[in-house]
């Protein structure tokens, strides 16, 4: 921090600027020192204010004083000179060393004048709404594509289990299972204990502690226990899988497999929606048991021992509400992968877009998961389950 | 060497959305030659070798491997003519995720029925032929990018094609590498009958391997130039062609 301090704020020899009348009724502008990125801030914005004050009179820089002059310092006279003025009135520059002038002359300051400011392009409302219209139209279009070239794809690994390739099957469910138990055990287990806390509090004004147990239990079974293990994967291996695809395609990678004859389809997305529907499933039962067990941890404090909890919940928790959830796990499983690959796949070029990619398979992952769980809650609810 | 086109490009014309940067270019590729694609930056160049391979659809024209149009053959019809070409990518492409043996052993896998050990060694093999066969078990981002060149090679002859297609073999290597690179061009059009359509623009590489070169150019929007390059450097009547080939600079001919 000093030493660029010092860099900055002591050039070996500053720039001066010093402004005289000349003989001949113009401005001279005697310019001396060293003009380089750093000494030259203060000068130039002087200079400029210069040559604006006296636009009906022709402006002299008189540069003889120039010790050291750089593309920055040739920057600033291309400047002072490219300025719009009457012809009467021009700005010249004179003195300067001829290795510095050498420089100068290689920039022509007309070419150099800012362009007539073009009116910005104003879209009008309708045309607006009509562009946007257009882009979700095509998204939804590729989706829909998509959506069928995977069915086709998964049909046909069903039909021919041989041509999957079980090796990156178990590697992806490593990368997305095993790996995930950590964050899962840590999120469910924290949801259980806050769930049983806050809802402990105001029960026990009522005496009714024991009932929590029930209330932890069914929310986390049939509600929190898939849907935030579903959110949790789609933040960790949607966001990965739509990483890893961009940056194959970005690598040209994916043009590699289609040249080859492999489709990418099957060969990058179906086995990654296997490895999702293994791992989906078991990681939210998982969840549901950490989760239970964390608002046993909380029922511990208020005074209810482990076996009363897991009692209360076995007298009122059946085994439907737990089918209720795990039913739910393999669509949000090919949705997870499903939308992970498909925005990798739909990487543009460039590494900033691997990170666009990245985004969109989160965001809209986890808006459509609230929406199939929507879908679901609905769907019960007509069933009575 | 008698005519026997195993390429055939017909009035083809191509380009992204509006921008059309080819239009009704024809020209035939010979079997056995080492054909190059010419040009200067941004005339089309690897376009026009993706719309050979079928990874682009032109905007009208065939294209022709062997007398099978790639772009409208579909299923079984495709994969035949996918199996007569190997391309290597600009970058190599090789799959980051595998060791140079299982990237070249990636196709052997998924095309025949031979067994683990007949496929390591036809692996080996491959990567013996372009001098990688003891970098077997080193991932692509181990080595230089010469020889992820050389080993993207190797995978794109996995099959034993018949038509090999480099985009830009040379670019980013330097002088000795590209050398290797040129010689192991010719070593395997003579040894196995390859034959070659490389994108490049290595004056020195091209007068080594090229055996007829095409050079493509944006303002005309096609070819300018087709022949021997040594002859088109001192005989072509085009001076843009005679200033690529001299390496003079452009300033007067735009």
């Amino acid at each position: 921090m000093t030493a660029l301090a010092r860099a900055v704020g002591a050039p070996a020899t500053a720039a001066t600027l010093t402004v005289t009348d000349a003989t001949g009724g113009s401005r001279e502008l005697r310019l001396a020192g060293r003009l380089d990125a750093y000494s030259i801030s203060g000068v130039w914005a002087l200079a400029r204010a210069e040559a604006a004050r006296t636009p009906n009179r022709s402006v002299v820089i008189e540069a003889s004083g120039v010790v050291y002059c750089d593309g920055a310092g040739v920057a600033m006279l291309v400047d002072l000179l490219r300025q719009e003025r009457s012809a009467a009135a021009p700005v010249t520059v004179r003195g300067l060393k001829p290795e510095f002038q050498t420089l100068l002359d290689q920039f022509d300051p007309a070419a150099f004048r800012p362009p007539a400011a073009a009116p910005p392009e104003r879209l009008h409302a309708v045309e607006e709404i009509g562009r946007a219209a257009l882009i979700v139209w095509r998204d939804m279009v590729t989706q829909i594509a998509f959506v069928g070239e995977t069915s086709a794809a998964l049909w046909f690994a069903i039909r021919h289990p041989d041509r999957v390739r079980w090796k990156d099957v178990w590697y992806t469910c490593e990368q997305v299972g095993a790996n995930a138990l950590p964050i899962v055990a840590l999120i469910s287990f924290l949801i259980g204990m806050i769930i049983a806390f806050q809802s402990a509090v105001p029960m026990r004004q009522y005496g009714a502690e024991l009932f929590v147990a029930d209330l932890v239990a069914l929310a986390i079974l049939r509600e929190l226990g898939p849907l935030m293990t579903a959110i949790l994967l789609a933040g960790r291996s949607g966001a990965a899988f739509a990483a890893e695809i961009g940056t194959m395609k970005v690598n040209e990678e994916l043009n590699a497999l289609t040249t080859m004859g492999l489709d990418p389809v099957r060969f990058l997305v179906v086995t990654r929606i296997l490895a999702a529907l293994l791992m989906v499933p078991l990681l939210t039962l998982f969840a549901n048991i950490i989760g239970i067990l964390g608002g046993a941890l909380t029922m511990i404090s208020f005074n209810i021992p482990i076996l009363t909890y897991l009692r209360e919940v076995d007298s009122l928790v059946d085994i439907k509400d737990l089918w209720a959830g795990m039913a739910k796990t393999p669509a949000f499983a090919i949705l997870i992968a499903g939308i992970g690959c498909l925005r990798g796949l739909q990487t543009e070029t460039g590494a900033a877009a691997v990170g666009i990619s990245a985004t969109r398979a989160v965001v809209s992952g986890i808006i459509l998961l609230v929406v199939v769980d929507g879908v679901y809650a609905f769907i019960y609810y007509l069933l009575d389950i | 060497m008698a005519a026997d086109p195993i390429i055939r490009v017909e009035n083809l014309t191509a380009g992204y959305d509006a921008e059309v940067l080819m239009r009704d270019v024809n020209f035939t590729v010979n079997r056995g030659e080492v054909f190059v694609i010419l040009g200067g930056s941004g005339s089309g160049k690897s376009t026009l070798l993706k719309h050979m391979i079928g990874l682009y659809e032109p905007m009208s024209g065939r294209v022709l491997i062997d007398g099978d149009d790639i772009v409208t053959a579909e299923g079984e019809a495709h994969y035949a003519i996918l199996r007569k070409i190997g391309v290597m990518y600009q970058s190599g492409a090789l799959f980051g995720s595998m060791t140079l043996l299982e990237n070249v052993r990636l196709p052997l896998e998924e095309y025949t029925a031979l067994v683990d050990e007949a496929m390591d060694l036809l692996a080996r093999t491959k990567l013996r032929l372009v001098g990688l066969d003891q970098f077997c078990g080193h991932m692509p981002a181990e080595l230089s990018g010469g020889m992820q060149k050389r080993a993207a090679i190797a995978r794109a002859m996995a099959l034993d094609p018949t038509i090999l297609f480099l985009d830009e073999p040379s670019a980013g290597l330097d002088p000795i590498t590209s050398a290797t690179l040129d010689e192991l061009i010719l070593r395997l059009a003579k040894s196995l009958h390859i034959t070659f359509v490389i994108v490049s623009h290595e004056l020195a590489s091209i007068y080594t391997v090229a055996d007829r070169v095409i050079m493509l150019d944006k303002r005309k929007q096609g070819i300018i130039a087709e022949g021997d390059p040594k002859m088109l450097r001192d005989s072509s009547d085009d001076p843009w062609v005679r200033q690529f080939f001299r390496r003079e600079a452009a300033a007067e001919a735009t």
